[in-house]
């Protein structure tokens, strides 16, 4: 059963207006991707209910909210992951845990106490008390918590901006697991480009409450024309298989439709196994001829698709097709000129570094 | 002797337990309010609940008769409702000991509201859980040293008051005489003896009671981090 979930805010704040149109899947992850203070965070609050928003809602064909009816909070059938745990500290993990699972009737018990407990690695914490976990244990915990109600859309705004880095390496693993896993939908709201390209299906950009584009994750961000501002994080996602391992130097050759790309390796790129790339189009560089005596391993044959005055005054954003997949690469614009770069024409990607993301 | 001992010390525990119970039920809604409203009349309402506090009891006392009495409103109004006149009754004196000792169970309760942070209410509220169930089960139970507070404060300053006592309940034995005015009573017949054991006994109870409550908010409990 996967509708979407269509949404129509439009309220003032004090200074500050949000006004967003949108339909989303639903089903899978979509990244609400921003700035700090463009209104995502306010937007997935007036989904849950927490802030009042003229508007309308409805998730997967029931409505939540529209003119005539406005659910409260408590009757929404939603699970919300604070950017600050809110695990309450006078009760035990356990009964963290228990305090939404009580509360919603046996037979809307999709997810087993003990499966969640055991997916975010809990068992060992539940006699705990709050105040005695480290910071991304206590996330584990309210992410447990949030999906022992079986939400029929899971809210997290930013679950892992408050954590240091060890800690959110730490729950990285967990939340894939949990979005190849779960059939709801989750909104996942975040101001990092890293988080979003490792874990987003879709992606919507907003912009002073404004919804800026929105779309699948791969297509949205490989658009020539960003009105969204990635500047230095401007770059394309793509979806790899490893066929190949050269121990010698340390290199895994990643195959993509349209290619293939040799990526410098560690232990868990196993052949087979089907890893998130990220390529920035800082670092693709184009000549109009195959330059074999450089130090640059990854060389692909590709068209020019698409050219763009970029934001960046004298720049220009350069969409690329290898086969089906595309490419971004930011070049000056004299470099254009100069290249005498047009739509349709034959090139040499030179691609500098690849990010495995996941 | 025996008699005249028990009956105001049995009469002053009455009247401080059930003022400190009847203003746990009033008291919680108004700090909760107070604690969480935007409401232009907060300010003006605050400012009532803390009179008490600056107004020498005699002042309270004293308007609290007028009203009460039968050119009162409220002396009128219990007349209607067959109840009579509150003044110089057990009743009338546990209305004013509650009107007396409001900011001793509103303030400490709006403090522990307060330090209740929002964002546990919104979790919970995002939990499943109504408003009502969410006062219960995440209010409460973190706001619990307001409540003890609250209610060892009221209670204690329920025992020690004097002067209110005196202007609405004056001195019947076994309806209005608690242990203040009795002491009082004794002193002014020159009965120190009796005096000494209503007074010294006073002290130790209140004592035991102080230190009693600071054992239990001073033990170590898991603060919460956020």
């Amino acid at each position: 059963m996967t509708g979407r979930i269509d949404l129509d805010f439009l309220c003032e704040f004090p200074g500050f207006r949000l006004d967003a149109h949108l339909s989303m899947p639903g089903s899978g992850l979509t990244a609400l991707f921003g700035h700090s203070g463009c209104g995502k965070t306010t937007l997935l609050r007036c989904i849950a209910g927490l802030q009042t928003c003229a508007g309308s809602l409805s998730v997967n064909g029931e409505v939540w909210q529209d003119s005539k009816v406005h659910l409260p909070v408590h009757q929404r059938p939603l699970a919300y992951v604070f950017q600050d745990t809110t695990l309450f500290p006078h009760l035990s993990v356990k009964r963290n845990l228990e305090f939404g699972y009580r509360r919603i009737p046996e037979s809307d018990r999709a997810l087993s106490f003990d499966d969640v407990v055991s997916w975010l690695g809990l068992a060992r914490l539940l006699t705990r008390m709050p105040a005695g976990l480290s910071g991304g244990e206590r996330q584990r915990v309210a992410i447990a918590r949030a999906l022992l109600t079986s939400p029929r859309l899971l809210l997290m705004d930013e679950p892992l901006s408050a954590l240091d880095q060890r800690s959110k390496q730490e729950i990285l693993p967990y939340l894939e697991n949990l979005r190849d896993r779960l059939a709801m939908p989750i909104l996942y709201v975040s101001h990092s480009v890293s988080e979003v390209a490792r874990l987003a299906d879709h992606i919507v950009i907003m912009d002073q409450g404004q919804v800026v584009d929105e779309g699948p994750l791969q297509a949205t961000l490989a658009r020539p024309d960003q009105r969204f501002g990635l500047e230095e994080d401007a770059g394309v996602i793509l979806t790899a298989r490893i066929s190949e391992r050269d121990d010698t130097w340390h290199l895994a050759r990643a195959e993509f439709d349209g290619g293939e790309l040799w990526l410098r390796t560690d232990d868990r790129m196993t052949v087979g196994s089907r890893p998130r790339l990220q390529v920035l189009a800082r670092d693709v560089s184009i000549a109009l001829t195959r330059q074999p005596d450089q130090s640059i391993q990854n060389l692909l044959p590709a068209t020019v698709d698409d050219i763009v005055t970029d934001i960046a005054p004298g720049t220009s954003m350069v969409r690329l097709m290898a086969g089906s997949t595309p490419f971004l690469a930011r070049l000056t614009s004299r470099s254009v000129h100069t290249l005498g770069l047009t739509p349709g024409q034959p090139v040499w990607m030179q691609i500098k570094s690849v990010a495995i993301v996941d | 002797m025996i008699e005249t001992y028990w009956e105001p010390a049995w009469l002053t525990l009455k009247l401080a337990g059930l003022t400190t119970l009847l203003l746990l039920v009033v008291g919680t809604p108004i700090a909760w309010w107070l604690a969480r409203t935007k409401h232009w009349l907060r300010q003006p309402i605050a400012a009532v609940v803390a009179l008490p506090l600056v107004l020498p009891p005699t002042v309270l006392g004293f308007y609290l008769l007028l009203v009460m009495g039968p050119e009162g409103v409220v002396g009128q109004l219990t007349e209607k409702l067959g109840i009579g006149l509150l003044p110089f009754t057990f009743e009338g004196l546990v209305v004013a000991s509650m009107l007396y000792s409001l900011p001793f169970t509103v303030q400490p309760l709006q403090n522990a509201f307060e330090s209740v942070h929002a964002g546990f209410l919104e979790a919970a509220a995002t939990l499943r859980a109504s408003p009502l169930d969410r006062f219960f089960t995440v209010v409460v139970p973190m706001a619990r040293n307001g409540f003890l507070t609250a209610g060892v404060l009221t209670f204690a300053h329920t025992i020690g008051e004097f002067g209110v006592v005196l202007m609405i309940g004056g001195n019947i034995p076994g309806e209005t005489k608690v242990l203040s005015v009795a002491i009082y009573d004794h002193v002014e017949a020159l009965e120190y003896t009796q005096a000494h054991w209503m007074a010294a006994s006073m002290v130790a109870f209140s004592f035991v009671v102080l230190v009693s409550l600071y054992a239990l908010k001073g033990r170590p409990r898991a603060e919460m981090v956020r």
